[in-house]
């Protein structure tokens, strides 16, 4: 039995609006193991990024449960869910969000602060990631110097330095053009091998073609849970075999 | 954790630095003002302090009269009701530390080719004791001076100056008084102005005997204008002020209920009134500069408001990766208080320099206490956090996700 990392049943999620509430996601259930690599899709204003942003506890559901990693979300204090943010879950976004102001390794080593790591242990962990995302040379510089690909490996940097079990990529390549998409879905692509669970949202095709796991959002539910078909059999995973 | 949100306190105030240096103006320049008009404040309660010591403390003044003849009274000192005698039984009231009767009138008096016209004080060795009063120069008469009525002088540093000039030492020179020949014994020390602004250096001092004697004449022999009485102590002032009044009424055969032909001054009392109303001003100037303090705060919360909002997706992305509500309050309160304590520091230099410009160009005296710079640091400091807490708990509250969003 796989070990589940996300377990989502019965989520619905109102917003309030003038009209009264209007529902973005109506009874969603979805299990995602440990190790799993998913792409959420479907169009805009499917829900998608509303279901994100609570599988991100950044956002609480109107209705149903979030199990993460074991512990109901929805009885967690606020300082516990901050603690989740911080150390279980890596967060990559579309507009890479780095504190312009900040050096790179800086902006690398912001998790640290708010874990109560000390400086040059914050650096040297800092240091290591930016060399691993191929920015080692950089970490001196500003956001505003590097490129845009290069932003979007500083942000992933930013989302391994705690070592979490899971990273929440909301639209990843979406700010960024064909060549880069593929240097940072090739390195998503790594660090799922090395066992860390990666949950993308996306509305292009061929960037959720590198997942393993397809889930297609349609007016707020689930549409469609497939397995990402590969040309050749050795690049699956044994655990992939399992869900076949 | 905590240095590493104070470098961010700093890297946030570098970001735009003109608005910070705005902000912390508004802190400059009211620590500057507490701290300044504390100084002056202090410095006039000091000098008024200084001329109510002068005056030597705990005194009563014994005044003649008012008469009373046939139910017309006339002005306290004239009528001849006080002599020595009294004076010689205050002595052993009770709390009494000193005693000098006084008579006094004006002369004009002579030295050479100048003259000058001044108040003469006739009274007794004790005198100097009960003003606390010394002398530059020479020294002073003595109980056979007085017993003998001999024709010696002390004078004050007015008419020494007025009378003698820079170059000439007055002492053992013989000046006249009333064209009688006194010859000065000593110079006194300079007490400056009394509450009033009379001039107290404006003054010639003889023994008791001779000015009745010689210089005055009397109504009555051995009769006094005043009796100047010392009390060994602020507590004993009560007692004192009764034994007078019991005794001089005793001695002077004045029925209970009857009007009394002395009265009893508390010179005291009104100094501490002259001090009271220093005091007041130097309230009123430090509640003046604390409200330039308080504008200083608002400022300093207005632009932390508007640096939250500005900071908006920031807070986002800090709480995205795991702040909690308490590191983003921490993280603006912070800046808060490093704003006005650099602004406090600042203002304190400023106001210390402005306190030593204004004794330089004026002759008022100013103080700086470290207790007006603790006071000014400490009420800083809390106006930073006071007003900061406000912006700083509306950044924790944000909702991650609006914030993230906003643009």
């Amino acid at each position: 039995m796989q070990k589940s990392v996300i377990e989502v049943s019965h989520l619905f999620k109102d917003y309030q609006t003038a009209a009264g509430p209007f529902p973005v996601l109506k009874d969603v259930n979805l299990r995602i193991d440990s190790g799993d690599y998913v792409a959420i899709m479907g169009p805009s204003g499917s829900g998608k990024s509303t279901f994100m942003n609570i599988l991100g506890c950044l956002d609480k559901p109107t209705k149903g449960q979030y199990v993460l990693d074991g512990h109901p979300v929805a009885t967690m204090e606020e300082n516990a869910v901050a603690g989740v943010r911080n150390k279980t879950i890596g967060f990559v976004f579309q507009g890479f969000n780095l504190l312009a102001r900040s050096s790179l390794l800086d902006n690398v080593a912001l998790p640290l602060v708010y874990s109560g790591i000390e400086k040059p242990e914050r650096h040297r962990r800092a240091k290591v990631l930016l060399e691993k995302v191929g920015l080692g040379k950089h970490i001196n510089s500003r956001p505003n110097q590097i490129s845009g690909g290069q932003q979007q490996r500083v942000a992933i940097a930013r989302a391994l330095v705690n070592n979490p079990r899971l990273i929440l990529a909301d639209e990843p390549t979406g700010n960024l053009d064909s060549v880069t998409s593929e240097e940072i879905m090739a390195l998503f692509g790594e660090l799922n091998k090395e066992g860390i669970t990666i949950v993308l949202v996306t509305h292009e095709t061929d960037i959720a073609e590198h997942a393993k796991r397809q889930v297609r959002f349609l007016d707020g539910k689930i549409v469609e849970d497939t397995l990402t078909e590969r040309p050749t059999p050795d690049t699956l995973d044994p655990q992939e075999i399992d869900h076949v | 954790m905590f240095s590493a949100m104070l470098g961010e306190a700093w890297h946030a105030m570098g970001a735009n630095r003109l608005r910070t240096f705005l902000t912390m103006l508004g802190m400059v320049i009211g620590v500057g003002a507490v701290v300044l008009m504390m100084a002056i404040g202090q410095g006039a309660e000091a000098s008024v302090k200084r001329s109510i010591n002068a005056m030597g403390s705990n005194l009563f003044v014994v005044l003649s009269g008012p008469p009373n003849m046939g139910g017309a009274r006339s002005a306290t000192g004239n009528a001849p009701s006080l002599n020595v005698k009294d004076a010689n039984a205050i002595v052993d009231l009770s709390g009494v530390l000193g005693v000098a009767p006084v008579t006094m009138g004006k002369a004009q008096i002579v030295f050479g080719s100048n003259n000058w016209n001044t108040d003469i004080i006739g009274t007794t060795p004790s005198y100097l004791d009960v003003r606390s009063w010394d002398l530059t120069d020479g020294y002073a008469f003595s109980d056979s001076d007085i017993r003998s009525a001999t024709r010696v002088a002390l004078i004050g540093k007015t008419v020494a100056d007025n009378i003698f000039g820079e170059d000439i030492d007055p002492v053992g020179k013989t000046i006249r008084i009333k064209q009688s020949p006194f010859v000065v014994l000593g110079v006194l020390s300079s007490k400056g102005q009394t509450l009033d602004g009379r001039d107290q250096d404006d003054t010639i001092i003889v023994p008791l005997t001779t000015a009745q004697r010689k210089l005055f004449g009397n109504q009555l022999p051995g009769s006094v204008r005043q009796i100047i009485v010392q009390a060994e102590s602020d507590k004993a002032m009560v007692m004192v002020e009764e034994g007078l009044n019991s005794l001089l009424n005793q001695r002077h055969n004045i029925r209970e209920g009857a009007d009394s032909d002395f009265s009893v001054r508390n010179l005291t009392a009104i100094a501490n009134s002259a001090a009271e109303t220093t005091r007041t001003m130097s309230l009123l100037l430090g509640a003046i500069a604390s409200v330039s303090l308080l504008v200083g705060g608002i400022g300093i919360m207005n632009i932390m408001l508007v640096s939250v909002t500005e900071r908006t997706r920031e807070i986002g992305i800090r709480m995205a990766i795991g702040a909690r509500q308490r590191d983003i309050l921490m993280q603006f309160l912070l800046e808060a208080i490093v704003i006005s304590i650099v602004g406090c520091l600042i203002g304190i230099a400023i106001g210390v320099a402005g306190a030593l410009l204004v004794s330089t160009f004026t002759q008022a005296e100013v103080i700086v206490s470290s207790n007006s710079v603790i006071i000014a640091f400490s009420v800083a400091a809390s106006i930073g956090v006071f007003f900061g807490f406000y912006p700083a708990k509306k950044a924790a509250m944000l909702n991650p996700i609006e914030a993230l969003r906003y643009q």
